[in-house]
Formats: structure tokens, C-alpha cells, sequence
């Protein structure tokens, strides 16, 4: 992991278009929390809710699409300067299906 | 990718890129204090050691540290978790391994590890790990090692009941990682629940962080400074006294808050819609069958819930290690006094060789590190290392017979005696498997129509354990859950049959086919 | 009669005997579906094999399993098999492999399968999400699928409700002969059963099985591993594989082969598969060989390569050493018959397998000559023949 240039203490990060505040060295799930958000997911059985359970990468809850990737453990990746964050709906994959 | 360098005022690593493939003596993973601990005694005794976590940073779930460059908020002090000294000295010897003994430890974090693979006939890459490196993951490296030190750790113990995929309702351990590493406080006012002697400090962390905690809900009718638990301890020697002086801590600081602790109660319900907004408690009886005619509702926007902590054992397994199942009914990995498992080069150490707290992972991993050092032919024995090992050895059980005594009094029933009180608090719709959205109806319908008699067929016909997680989540409940459904007591192998998971981590498929050796075929470029 | 084996084999094997009116006891020293039938895909195809007896065994199984899923369902409309004819896809990556595809297609044609041939582009239309770079292909409407774990527990449960008896966690120790030399039942770890027949559907361990009855057979354990995916939307219509595949299952080396054999399911996942390894029963995953699977998953499928694989099993087809199953009455051991060595078509040959042994037991007409599949071809042939070709 190389290191990144310093973000500023305070930035912003997009969830769905809207902008929200990140600090430095915060994870993408504790900067969700923080801005009130506690899910940003839905199965895609049942479509239930789901956001932060373990916090630590075990449980696959905290999924979303950050920067087009989907499914990414929110819970595990540093939030940096125009991280954009797509809450999912089902697979993540949705919108490729045939 | 460095330890916490500022955090713990070091300066950074000298080599702050490795190349795809790394070759060592010593391969560590998990470096959370037993693996530390590991990495830090097989580098002293001169071996060279690579130190792989998933994390960003050393610390694991005990140490866990916030990154070096976050800025608390006005009036919050970065925290200092119990062991913090230990934990300094610790990252203090990983640089002096670094910087004064060229990089003896190579410091892979952000390492997933999907596959070990052991090869007793190379000594000198018996071990070889396959990790894919980032989240999202971005690239892979392969460790080529002549040892390995298991260090996985654990993470929190969960059971079902209606409403706990409730937004807003967290484990305990993903709430405090959330102040301590996060500086973010996961709701307003927030009930903690479960059972264990966790549930004090992530509650005194909560209120400390500026949450209201309108109960503490310890399902065991037992207190950590009770006669009982006082009597059934005796052995452990000076670490009881330090344990309690810890507890009657929190206790007082759960006191100065006001923070009323029902013990012999559970949180058997989470209600809301889109965000837990109240739970349901209850007095549960010693097998944790609730008095429904006693309950209440508490309002809350949060909800903290572990049941003590499940260990990490998906490498372990695929190795082929000896697995047995502990006194909290957890599955754990067999090791000997010196810590090694039944399979040849590879030990274990910390919580996956039974749940027993961070002293004890300390400890397990400075036996595993030198005897890690042995295997390699590095620190020759002497009568002072003997001596060491010996005291090591004796500080090892007498912190397990504390362990011990611990599980005794926070008992999580599995079934062994009765079936599992807890079990009565699910109804028919209660998802069981948070991934794959599976109800309990469907894993009834699998055991009693179906003959799932045991929780891998139950998985293979209702798919609880079949979605991202693979189980790690709802394994041991489903299991419990199946072989009750069965009227029996989950055994050691249907334990091990939900823990069993090839692929200890979900890997992207370009990665996968990039994890061929180069000799094999060629590879693809990683564009 | 006693079937030894609660795989996909034994529940056909138990639905079809209840349904003839005979009785029946499964046992199983595991649980439903523990061996091979919850380690596969659940393929109920035709288009992988050439003309020939078990071409024939393919198509009588694949129309059962259509009326299987009607009659399953018939029974309680809650059961659900996941049977979906879906339809196979094999793609040619060039000229010559498609040359070779079509002569084929041609001959499968003449023996009562439907086999259309399609180019690149038509192939696009049907799999929107397959690379382009290829040369052509065939599609199999015949080709299906099911769950097979499901499909097992659901024979076994309707065998059930039809007074058949299960017991799982029975080892088979021995079989039992009479004063003639007729096997009149089996010794367990839980004591002796006697029965009229006993039924050998005990998939890569009916070798052990046949040994018992001092009747050898040549079956013998080929490994294989399938990648899981995550949960995806619909991105893969059909079972879609290469060309490659047909020659990579009638190979008799030891050795590694692998050959792309990729499809979605039900439940959203994608399987990946096929590696073939003569191996015995060793467990250890290969990276390497997970590596050449996801490698030809994403040359078949390239928007692979972005999604993440959850898990692997492996597992175990019980082959025959020349390639056909063993159906049938063993002329060594009176009331003993096989229903064993269907390798990886186990699953797609298990309704017709069924059919026919309840037939075999009830003396029936048969609804296919059972002439290839007989036991007698390996009396004297001390069990193990690797020179025999398909």
C-alpha cells in the first residue's frame, strides 16, 4: 500500500450525489454513521435494510459501491477526498442483468 | 504500509514495499498480541518474520488503534485501552526489528488471506499463504515461509432473535470499534446487551464517548465480583485481582453514569423499521428461557449485542488441524504446551486456541515465536530460555483457568444440557441468516421434511451460510439452532462443518486467476 | 428392498421402487445428499455425450426429470426443485473446434436430440454477456438443471410419504449371502437388515460396496472443484460451455484436466467449473486449479473478472473406468444391483437410473436396453480395466 498524500483534516465525500463530511482516518462506514445514515444497503431477497453489524470485516453487512466497485466493506476502507459511495439495492450488480 | 507510526512515535519501516512474493522463516497472521507478540520473539531470536493482518494497522480487536492521523473530537483523548504499555513495547520492538535488523519483519497489512497451503516436503516454503491485499482488493501476494504462526483472533459471538438485522442494532465489539477507532459514537442512546464481561467496557466506552446507555442487559445471572465467580477462580492467582480491580473500574464507572445493569435479562426482541428504535427485555432462567409475562420495552436508537467472542478458525480448518470444541462451546484449534497444532510447522496462538483474553494471547504468542524460532534452527536453546518457556508456559494456564472459570459464568447454552432457551426467542419469520434473508421456517422445513439432521445439509438445502459472510455470522446459531430442531447437541464435527470454508475470504475472480505461480502457465498482466 | 446411499441415485432409486409397490429402506453411514450429489452442479445434459447407450439413458432422463419437477410439485405445490430447462450452450473458440462441434451436433441430431447451431451472433443474442471471440456455437433445449440437494431431499421425502424408510448415519459393513449365494440383505454398525434386494447407489464408494460382495467393480473417485460466485442478476441464460469440455470428460488421464463449464442459478450465483483429477480422495484445495478455472471463466465471460468468488467445494464422480455407468442386477451376486458409475452425470442420469432399476426389480419391460450398462462386462476382468474405450 503505497502512501497517499495527506488529505486535509476535513473533506467531503458523495453518498447517492449528496455531499458528506469525512475526516481523516476514518473508515467509509464511521463517516455514514456520522452523517446520521445506519443502512445503506438492502438484500436482495427480502429487501431489508442493512448498514454496520460487526464493524470489522466479518459480517458483509456494510456493503456498497464506492468509486463504481461494488460490495466493498465500507467498515474496512479509509475514507479519502471524493470517495463517491452508491448505496446498493440487491446484488450491487443490479443494473448489468440480462 | 507501516506500523502506527505516529501513533506509537516510530519512524516507518524500511522496506515500505514488498514484491508479489515474499519468502521468510516465519509467516505470522494476525497481529492483534499474540501475533505480535510472535512476530516481535522469532524476530529477536533472529528469525525473519512476515506479520500479515487484514487490518490497516497492528492492534487487532484488543489494540485496536485509530488511524495515526484522525483528529479527535474537542474534549475526547485518542483512547488508551487496558495493555496499552504492552502493546507500545510491542510496535517499539517491531521497529527496532526493522530498523537496527534490516527489515527483519515485513509488515503486510491489509492482508486477506484466502488460502495457506503447507508442503511438508519443502523446508524452506513448507507454508505458503495466498493474500489478496486491499478493500476493495487490488492485488494479490503469495508468502513463502518456513513456519507459521495462527494468530486469527476472534470476533464477537452473535445469536439470532427478532429484529437483530435491524439497522442501528451492532455487535458490541463493531460499537467499540466505532469509538475507538472511529471516533464516532453509534447512536444517541444506546442499549448494551449479551453476556460476558466484555459488556462493561464497551458500555463505560459508550458513555465516556457521550452516549446515554439506558441498560446494560447481561443475560448470566453471574457478577465478575461475586463469591461464586471468586471461588471458581481461585488459582488464577494475581491476574484475579487484577480483573477485578478492572471490573469494579467499570462497574464504578457505570455507577457515576447511572447506568442500570440487569443481569439475568436479554434483549429478546429489536423493534423498528428502518433503524432499531426500542428492544424488548426479559428475565431469561439459567438455560435463557424468557418470563415473556415480565418483559418490557426500553426505547433506544441503538443497540450494542455479543455473546462473548467466536473464533477465527477457517484457516486452521482447511489445514487440517486438530479442532475440538472449548467450554463456551466454541470450536477452537488443539494446540500443545508449545503451541503447536497436529499439523507439523504450523502453531497457533491467541483466541483461536481458546477464547481467554489478550494477557493470555501474549503470552501463547511468545511461546509460539520462539518455538517458531526453534523450528527454523534460530535462538539455540539455552537454560534461560528454557526457564522462560517454562514460566511462560505456567503463566499460560493459570490465565486459562481464569478463562475457564470465565466461560463457567457467562454461559451461552448450546443445547448441551437442554434445548437453548435463546432458541425460543426466534418466531417463524426471525431471519437466521442475515445474508441470504433465511427465516427460521425454512431451516425447520429442511430439518424436520427435508432430514437435515445436521447443519451442512441444512445449508445446502435452506442456504443459511451460503451469502457473503459463508456463515461466519449465523454458523454457530444455525448450528445449534439444527441440531436442537434434531433434539440433539451440536458435536464438534457439525461445528466444524459450517466453520469449514475453502476460500477463508472472498476473492475477485481476476485475482484468482492472477494466483497461478508464473512457472504454471504464465500470467495475466493486473491492468 | 435396501438402497444403499441417500444420493441424488439412491432417492430416484427410492421413488421409483415405492412407486412399483415395492418397500424400501435407504441407509446412508452420512446424511442426504453428503457425498457427490452436494458437491455438483446439478446438470441434467445431453448435449456432452456421443451417440451411444448412455446418449440414450441421457434423453429417457432428461424427459423424467421434466415429469419429475410436475410430479414433485403435483404431490405438495410447496416443493421446489429448481428445475429449470434452461437449455445448454457449447461455444467453439475456432473454426476447427466449431468443424468439429457441428460433426457432433450432427450425430447427436440422428439419435433423437435437438441441436441447433448458431453463429457468433446469434450466440451474442443468447448470451448477451459471452465474449465475442468466438466462432460459433450449438444450443441443447434439452439441457436442464435442478438443485441437487434439494432434488435429493425431495425424492427422499416423497419416497417417504409413501412408507419408505430412511436411516441415516448406517454404515454398510458387509453384505449378507443365503445358503444359495443370493445376497439376502446387509450388516450395519447397527446391526443386520435383510431384504429381497439390495440396491449399490453408493456413488465413488460402490467400488467399496461391489468389494463387499466379493464383485468387483472398476469405480474409482475423480476429483473436481466448482467455484462459487457472489450473488449476481441474471447474466448467464444457459449452461455454457466449451468445446473442449466433451473431450476433457471421455479423457482417462490421471492428470489434471480442466475445461470452462460455467452457469447462473436460482438462488443468483454462478458456478464455475470443470477440473477432473484422478487424485483419490484428497480434500486439498489447489489454488492452481481454482486459478485455471477463474481464468477460463473470465475467457468465456470477461465481465468475471470483476466479481468475487465466495467459496469452492470439491467433490468427488464416481467413474467407471470405461465411461458407462453400472446398471443393474451383477450376475455375481444374485440380488445385489448397481446403480453406480455415472461419474459427473450422475444428477442428469439419476431419474432414468431410477426408472430403470425399479423396472429391474419388478420385472418390467425395460425402457431401454440394459445390455451396455450390465455388470457381467467385468467378470474375469479383475475388476479394474483401464484399456476399455467408450
Amino acid at each position: 500500500m503505497s502512501t497517499p498524500a495527506r488529505p486535509p483534516g476535513n473533506f467531503e465525500i458523495t453518498v447517492d450525489g449528496e455531499p458528506v463530511p469525512a475526516r481523516r482516518g476514518q473508515s467509509l462506514a464511521a463517516a455514514l454513521f456520522a452523517s446520521g445514515r445506519a443502512s445503506w444497503r438492502r438484500t436482495r431477497g427480502d429487501g431489508r435494510p442493512r448498514g454496520l453489524f460487526c464493524g470489522i470485516g466479518v459480517c458483509f453487512d456494510c456493503l456498497a459501491t464506492v468509486n463504481g466497485i461494488p460490495n466493498v466493506r465500507v467498515c474496512l476502507a479509509e475514507a479519502q477526498p471524493g470517495d463517491t459511495i452508491h448505496t446498493q439495492e440487491g446484488t450491487g450488480h443490479d443494473a448489468r442483468g440480462c | 504500509m507501516h506500523a502506527d507510526a505516529e501513533g506509537a512515535g516510530l519512524p516507518t519501516s524500511v522496506d515500505p514495499e514488498p514484491g508479489p512474493e515474499v519468502t521468510v522463516d516465519v509467516a505470522v497472521i494476525g497481529a492483534g498480541p499474540a501475533g505480535l507478540a510472535a512476530a516481535v520473539t522469532a524476530a529477536g531470536a533472529g528469525c525473519t518474520v512476515a506479520l500479515v493482518d487484514s487490518g490497516a494497522r497492528p492492534g487487532g480487536q484488543f489494540f485496536r488503534q485509530p488511524a495515526p492521523d484522525l483528529a479527535f473530537s474537542p474534549g475526547i483523548t485518542r483512547p488508551r485501552h487496558r495493555g496499552h504499555r504492552a502493546f507500545r513495547a510491542l510496535t517499539a520492538a517491531l521497529s527496532r526489528a526493522n530498523h537496527r535488523d534490516d527489515g527483519r519483519v515485513t509488515e503486510l497489512f491489509q492482508h486477506h488471506v484466502w488460502h495457506v497451503a503447507t508442503d511438508p516436503t519443502n523446508t524452506e516454503r513448507a507454508v505458503t499463504l495466498h493474500a489478496a491485499v486491499g478493500e476493495p482488493p487490488r492485488r494479490r501476494r503469495v508468502v513463502h515461509a518456513r513456519c507459521l504462526v495462527l494468530a486469527t483472533g476472534a470476533y464477537d459471538r452473535t445469536l439470532p432473535f427478532p429484529g437483530w438485522d435491524l439497522p442501528g442494532v451492532l455487535t458490541a465489539g463493531g460499537a467499540q470499534s466505532l469509538i475507538k477507532a472511529q471516533d464516532t459514537p453509534p447512536g444517541h442512546n444506546v442499549v448494551v446487551a449479551g453476556t460476558g464481561p466484555f459488556l462493561l467496557p464497551v458500555a463505560a466506552g459508550l458513555a465516556r464517548a457521550g452516549c446515554r446507555v439506558p441498560a446494560v442487559v447481561e443475560a448470566s445471572a453471574a457478577r465478575v465480583s461475586g463469591p461464586r465467580m471468586a471461588k471458581s477462580v481461585v488459582g488464577a492467582g494475581a491476574h484475579l485481582g487484577t480483573k477485578l480491580v478492572e471490573a469494579a473500574g467499570y462497574a464504578a464507572a457505570l455507577a457515576r453514569n447511572r447506568i442500570p445493569v440487569y443481569t439475568g435479562h436479554a434483549v429478546v426482541a429489536a423493534h423498528g423499521a428502518d433503524r432499531v428504535h426500542a428492544v424488548t427485555l426479559a428475565p431469561v432462567d439459567r438455560d435463557w428461557h424468557p418470563r415473556m409475562d415480565r418483559s418490557w420495552r426500553l426505547p433506544c436508537d441503538t443497540l450494542a449485542v455479543g455473546y462473548g467472542f467466536t473464533p477465527q478458525l477457517e484457516l486452521p480448518i482447511s489445514l487440517g488441524c486438530t479442532i475440538r470444541t472449548d467450554t463456551d462451546g466454541n470450536l477452537v484449534v488443539s494446540v500443545d504446551a508449545d503451541q503447536r497444532t497436529s499439523v507439523p510447522g504450523v502453531m497457533a496462538a491467541g483466541e483461536s486456541t481458546g477464547v481467554a483474553g489478550a494477557e493470555t494471547a501474549l503470552a501463547e504468542g511468545t511461546i509460539a515465536g520462539r518455538v517458531a524460532a526453534g523450528h527454523c534452527g534460530a535462538g539455540a536453546p539455552s537454560r534461560s530460555h528454557e526457564t522462560a518457556l517454562r514460566r511462560l508456559r505456567a503463566h499460560r494456564s493459570r490465565l486459562h483457568r481464569f478463562a475457564a472459570a470465565l466461560h463457567a459464568a457467562y454461559p451461552v447454552p448450546d443445547g448441551r444440557h437442554a434445548p437453548p432457551g435463546w432458541s425460543t426467542w426466534l418466531t417463524e419469520d426471525t431471519i437466521v441468516c442475515r445474508c441470504e434473508d433465511v427465516p427460521l421456517s425454512l431451516l425447520r422445513i429442511a430439518a424436520t421434511e427435508l432430514g437435515a439432521t445436521d447443519a451442512r445439509t441444512a445449508k445446502l438445502l435452506a442456504r443459511p451460510g451460503m451469502g457473503w459472510c459463508q456463515g461466519r455470522m449465523c454458523g454457530w446459531a444455525t448450528t445449534c439452532l439444527t441440531a436442537g430442531l434434531s433434539g440433539q447437541a451440536p458435536t464438534t464435527v457439525e461445528l466444524t462443518g459450517t466453520a469449514r470454508r475453502p476460500l477463508a475470504r472472498p476473492i475477485p475472480l481476476h485475482l484468482l486467476a492472477e494466483s497461478t505461480p508464473p512457472s504454471h502457465e504464465g500470467t495475466s498482466d493486473d491492468a | 428392498m435396501i438402497v444403499i446411499g441417500a444420493g441424488i441415485i439412491g432417492a430416484s432409486c427410492a421413488y421409483h421402487s415405492i412407486r412399483a409397490g415395492l418397500s424400501v429402506l435407504v441407509l446412508d453411514r452420512s446424511g442426504v445428499a453428503s457425498g457427490t450429489s452436494g458437491a455438483g452442479e446439478g446438470n441434467i445434459l445431453v448435449s456432452d455425450k456421443p451417440p451411444g447407450a448412455e446418449l440414450d439413458l441421457a434423453l429417457l432422463s432428461a424427459r423424467r426429470w421434466s415429469e419429475l419437477a410436475d410430479e414433485l410439485h403435483a404431490e405438495d405445490p410447496t416443493t421446489d426443485i429448481e428445475f429449470d430447462a434452461k437449455g445448454g450452450l457449447v461455444v467453439a473458440p475456432d473454426e476447427r473446434s466449431l468443424a468439429a462441434l457441428h460433426q457432433q451436433a450432427d450425430a447427436q441430431r440422428s439419435a433423437g436430440v435437438t441441436a441447433q447451431p448458431l453463429t457468433t451472433a446469434e450466440v451474442a443474442t443468447h448470451e448477451p454477456n459471452l465474449t465475442p471471440q468466438i466462432a460459433g456455437g450449438v444450443r441443447y433445449p434439452q439441457d436442464a438443471q435442478t438443485q441437487p440437494m434439494l432434488a435429493t431431499a425431495q425424492l427422499l421425502r416423497s419416497a417417504r410419504r409413501h412408507g419408505a424408510r430412511i436411516r441415516l448415519g448406517t454404515t454398510v459393513t458387509g453384505l449378507l449371502r443365503g445358503s444359495s449365494g443370493r445376497i439376502t440383505g446387509v450388516r450395519t454398525d447397527r446391526g443386520d437388515l435383510f431384504a429381497g434386494a439390495v440396491v449399490n447407489a453408493a456413488g465413488p464408494w460402490a467400488g467399496q460396496i461391489a468389494t463387499l460382495a466379493d464383485s468387483p467393480l472398476p469405480i474409482e473417485p475423480r476429483r473436481g472443484f466448482v467455484l462459487v460466485t457472489e450473488p449476481l442478476p441474471r447474466m448467464i441464460r444457459h449452461k455454457v460451455y466449451a468445446a473442449s469440455y466433451v473431450a476433457a470428460v471421455a479423457s482417462d488421464q490421471a492428470a489434471l484436466a480442466v475445461s470452462p463449464v460455467i452457469e447462473g442459478t436460482r438462488s443468483g450465483t454462478v458456478l464455475i467449473g470443470s477440473s477432473r483429477e484422478r487424485v483419490g480422495f484428497d480434500r486439498t484445495v489447489s489454488p492452481d486449479v481454482l486459478g485455471v478455472l477463474a481464468r477460463n471463466a473470465i475467457s468465456l465471460f470477461p465481465f468475471l473478472r470483476d466479481v468475487a468468488a465466495l467459496r469452492t467445494y470439491v467433490g468427488f464422480r464416481p467413474l467407471c473406468t470405461d465411461h458407462l455407468p453400472v446398471l443393474g442386477p451383477d450376475p455375481r451376486a444374485p440380488g445385489l444391483l448397481h446403480a453406480c458409475g455415472h461419474e459427473g452425470a450422475g444428477v442428469g442420469l439419476a431419474a432414468g437410473t431410477g426408472t430403470l432399476i425399479a423396472e429391474a426389480l419388478t420385472g418390467t419391460e425395460p425402457s431401454l436396453d440394459m445390455a451396455p450398462f450390465h455388470a457381467g462386462r467385468f467378470v474375469g476382468s479383475q475388476g479394474v480395466n483401464r484399456e476399455v474405450q467408450p
